[in-house]
């Protein structure tokens, strides 16, 4: 229990990289910090009154000096504030051939599915050395999904999704953390991430234990339920279009913009199909789905659209 | 020899403590000095009401389990620490204390330009308070001060509609005070007191009051819209209703950012008061110091995104707010720096409240430096919601604000009461309160690096040493705030008389008898020299 770390376990690619930037930090603020204190301290000790220093020569302006402690203080910080600004859009912006896991955040608990069908509670299993990217979405109030070992976290919002991936590379277990405040149990919103060498991670995934049905296989099942398809057919004509290749394409929309149809753009149309109709097609025809679907139903219904295959020209 | 004397009994009974007596002369006068006692009283109770708290949740803490009290108390105990601390206390602390006892005296003015409206603004701040109180009797609130929809607005059961009507109510009563402070700096400064020859507590004043009035409404409304979706369900934040939560953030932020100024400017306008004082020297850089103070009050509004780099905001965005959050670092800098530069070559002199100035400006450095941490994007993703984010703002509200408050009620005291105060406790505790501070808020950055995050009631064992250290800071810490009680109210009866200017300090405030008199200047002074011409021509000035 008296172990104290003072360091955080490094379990990502990108943790050494914020830890670069963090320790430049601490140098960066142990320098100036020392400049004031021997400063102070300095003048503290000789100029006390009453001391036989020397006052000669006492200013109380200096341009040169002004400018040097204003646009000294300022290219750092602009050094600092650029380096950051890269690391960031690394950390945002993941990679195409990212592994994609669904997060639902409710209190007090967070709620898991992979695309393969396995479900998981308060438990993350992942494989180091893959790129695993996040989407995540809350059924009440924010929470922020926070993995320290990996230096990642994202606020997981309701009503939207939200993302955010990362790359494990040392197996083991970490901890998840709530980090944006939800409520009684907050701090009891926690789990563990378990990092896998990749054969240990496709054991686990196909294992006898874990008897998920493909998100994409539920999702079918809620399209033939809902009626989905009584309008999203090849030969409905203006009633809806065919879904069939449209992950990842281009959209015309009737407002004259173009949408990429992503996850966030699916959930949309389901759960307000006004919001952005596409062209050709009436905004009044479809009904809101809003009431009707669970979180975890409209990300089945997400892969199941994606299983329809993709467009050739989308990325 | 100072005028009173002549005038014998006379001009004693003048002075404003004893120009009336009873309770209702002092709850219905509008003489600026009494105000800011009243303000005194208020604020010191609210601050050991929410410092109460504090140490509740720090003594909760000692153990990663819960044991003292449950999981609901203990966020109800965190966010009324917060809302008291910053709404009734540090927010209105320096300016309606030492910003109404001293604005109107060291611009040689006979009071504020509305005297009434400063009245008002009392009881406004009380009323207020009534409805905070009131919360908390019947229950309290768990929703953190920050108030994050849809949490506040849908989801918590607890007191949110009083504690935010009571809110909603005292910015009016800051608004009030700095309507007052900036009317009065630009139409009743004496004689040949120009803007470049006001003491800089004028100026912090100054950029304080139009941060408070600028910023003030945007929280005001934001309130009222979370009143309107919480009470009559209309949807603005909450997506259930077709809000949207983070709209919220972005307006509870245009306020609470530069609402950080408002709570630390201030208390670097009390710092070059003192700092410049005690060394017998001419602030460094004058008219530097005036600019970094306009220029942070200007940049703290440009600021407000930084609290939202892991809120799902853009990523272009979070590069603006960080850019511009850095560019808010070199003003702060440029302050550091001039203060430390005042001191060379002066002559120093190791009275308390010189000793609250050199806390601040080491503790502020580095809850200024802990900032860039966090201004920085990718490490923020890290750090955000973590204890280093507590850390990082104690050191500023802290060790920055309230040592410069505490280094301002000790510098003014004799002044503001006549009576001067027993130096070896002040000193003592001066030094009690910069060990205790330390040890309470330096192992919260080591905790936020590890990765704890904030409001957490239970914690992962390995925290637990960290945390047992903070909690016995907190109670030295603690100590340190309760001896200045004693020895400033032993003062009153038992200590000297301070006499007109203890500190030799320059300043219109230090030529009118201590306490003032009601009108505060026997004649309004001219104003022909600079101000803080403590050495000519290599003499100090004493």
């Amino acid at each position: 229990m008296w172990s104290f770390p003072l360091l955080p376990e490094s379990a990502s690619t990108i943790a050494d990289k914020v830890d670069a930037l963090f320790y430049f930090l601490v140098a960066v603020s142990l320098f100036f910090s020392l400049i004031i204190v021997i400063g102070l301290a300095f003048s503290a000790v000789r100029y006390r009154r009453g001391s036989a220093a020397t006052r000669k020569g006492a200013l109380d302006d200096h341009l040169p000096l002004e400018l040097a402690w204003s646009l000294i203080p300022l290219a750092i910080a602009l050094f600092i504030f650029g380096w950051s600004a890269k690391l960031y859009f690394e950390m945002r912006v993941p990679p195409a051939n990212a592994m994609e896991v669904y997060v639902v955040g409710k209190q007090w608990m967070w709620k898991i599915q992979h695309p393969e069908g396995n479900r998981e509670i308060n438990q993350l299993h992942i494989p180091v050395g893959t790129p695993v990217k996040l989407i995540m979405t809350s059924q009440d109030v924010i929470h922020s999904f926070y993995i320290p070992a990996f230096r990642v976290k994202a606020d997981v919002l309701p009503g939207r999704y939200t993302t955010q991936w990362f790359e494990a590379n040392k197996p083991g277990e970490y901890h998840l953390f709530c980090a944006e405040y939800c409520g009684t149990s907050h701090s009891g919103m926690i789990g563990k991430i378990v990092a896998m060498e990749p054969a240990d991670y496709e054991r686990w995934l196909t294992g006898e234990s874990q008897l998920g049905v493909a998100m994409s296989s539920d999702g079918k099942e809620v399209f033939e339920r809902y009626g989905c398809r009584t309008c999203h057919r090849q030969d409905t004509g203006p009633r809806g279009p065919a879904l069939d290749g449209l992950w990842g394409r281009k959209v015309s929309l009737a407002n004259g913009e173009t949408i990429v149809a992503d996850q966030e753009y699916i959930r949309e149309s389901i759960l307000n199909p006004g919001a952005k109709t596409v062209a050709g097609y009436s905004a009044m025809l479809m009904p809101t789905y809003r009431n009707q679907l669970t979180h975890e139903q409209v990300n089945h219904l997400i892969e199941y659209l994606r299983s329809l295959g993709s467009a050739q020209n989308s990325k | 020899m100072s005028h009173s004397m002549h005038h014998g009994v006379l001009d004693v009974d003048n002075d404003y403590i004893h120009a009336g007596y009873g309770l209702k002369s002092w709850l219905l006068t509008t003489d600026h000095k009494r105000i800011a006692i009243l303000y005194l009283i208020s604020i010191t109770i609210f601050f050991f009401v929410g410092g109460f708290f504090a140490f509740l949740l720090r003594l909760e803490l000692m153990t990663p389990q819960g044991d003292i009290v449950t999981a609901e108390t203990y966020n109800k105990l965190f966010t009324m620490h917060g809302v008291v601390m910053i709404f009734f206390f540090l927010i209105p602390s320096i300016p309606a204390v030492l910003g109404n006892f001293l604005v109107p005296l060291m611009i040689g003015a006979k009071d504020l330009a509305f005297p009434k409206l400063n009245l008002m603004s009392w009881y406004v701040y009380n009323i207020g308070g009534i409805f905070a109180l009131y919360a908390l009797v019947n229950g309290g609130v768990d929703t953190g001060w920050t108030f994050y929809t849809p949490y506040s607005s849908t989801y918590s059961l607890s007191n949110v509609v009083p504690v935010v009507i009571g809110a909603f109510i005292l910015g009016f009563s800051s608004i009030l005070t700095a309507i007052n402070f900036i009317a009065t700096i630009h139409k009743m400064r004496a004689p040949g007191l120009t803007w470049f020859k006001l003491p800089l507590f004028i100026w912090s004043q100054y950029a304080t009051s139009v941060i408070i009035v600028l910023a003030t409404p945007v929280i005001a409304i934001t309130l009222a819209l979370l009143l309107f979706e919480r009470v009559m369900g209309v949807g603005i934040f909450d997506p259930a209703l077709g809000g949207d939560p983070i709209l919220f953030q972005h307006l509870f932020w245009f306020y609470s950012h530069p609402a950080v100024y408002i709570m630390i400017i201030p208390s670097m306008g009390v710092v070059s008061e003192i700092v410049s004082c005690f060394s017998r020297k001419k602030i460094f850089g004058y008219k530097f110091m005036t600019f970094a103070i306009m220029a942070i009050a200007v940049f703290g509004f440009l600021v407000w995104g930084h609290h939202m780099f892991i809120s799902g905001q853009s990523v272009y965005a979070g590069f603006v707010f960080s850019a511009l959050s850095f560019a808010v670092a070199i003003p702060s800098a440029i302050k550091v720096f001039n203060w430390t530069a005042t001191l060379y070559k002066g002559h120093i002199e190791f009275r308390t409240p010189i000793l609250y100035a050199f806390g601040f400006i080491g503790l502020f450095t580095i809850g200024g430096l802990t900032g860039l941490f966090l201004a920085s994007l990718a490490t923020d993703v890290h750090l955000t919601d973590t204890y280093i984010v507590y850390a990082h703002f104690h050191y500023i509200m802290v060790g920055g604000a309230v040592m410069g408050y505490l280094g301002g009620i000790h510098f003014w005291w004799p002044k503001m009461t006549g009576r001067m105060y027993n130096e070896a406790w002040a000193k003592f505790s001066a030094l009690i309160l910069f060990v205790g501070f330390n040890l309470t808020f330096f192992p919260q950055f080591v905790l936020g690096y590890v990765g704890m995050p904030r409001r957490y009631y239970v914690y992962p064992d390995e925290f637990q040493v960290l945390n047992v250290l903070s909690t016995a800071g907190a109670t030295i810490l603690g100590l340190g705030y309760i001896i200045p009680m004693v020895y400033l109210l032993w003062s009153l009866r038992h200590e000297k008389s301070a006499g007109t200017n203890p500190w030799n300090a320059t300043g219109l405030e230090w030529t009118t008898q201590s306490p003032p008199i009601t009108h505060n200047f026997e004649q309004i002074p001219i104003v022909s020299g600079e101000p803080y011409v403590y050495h000519e021509e290599g003499k100090v000035v004493a």
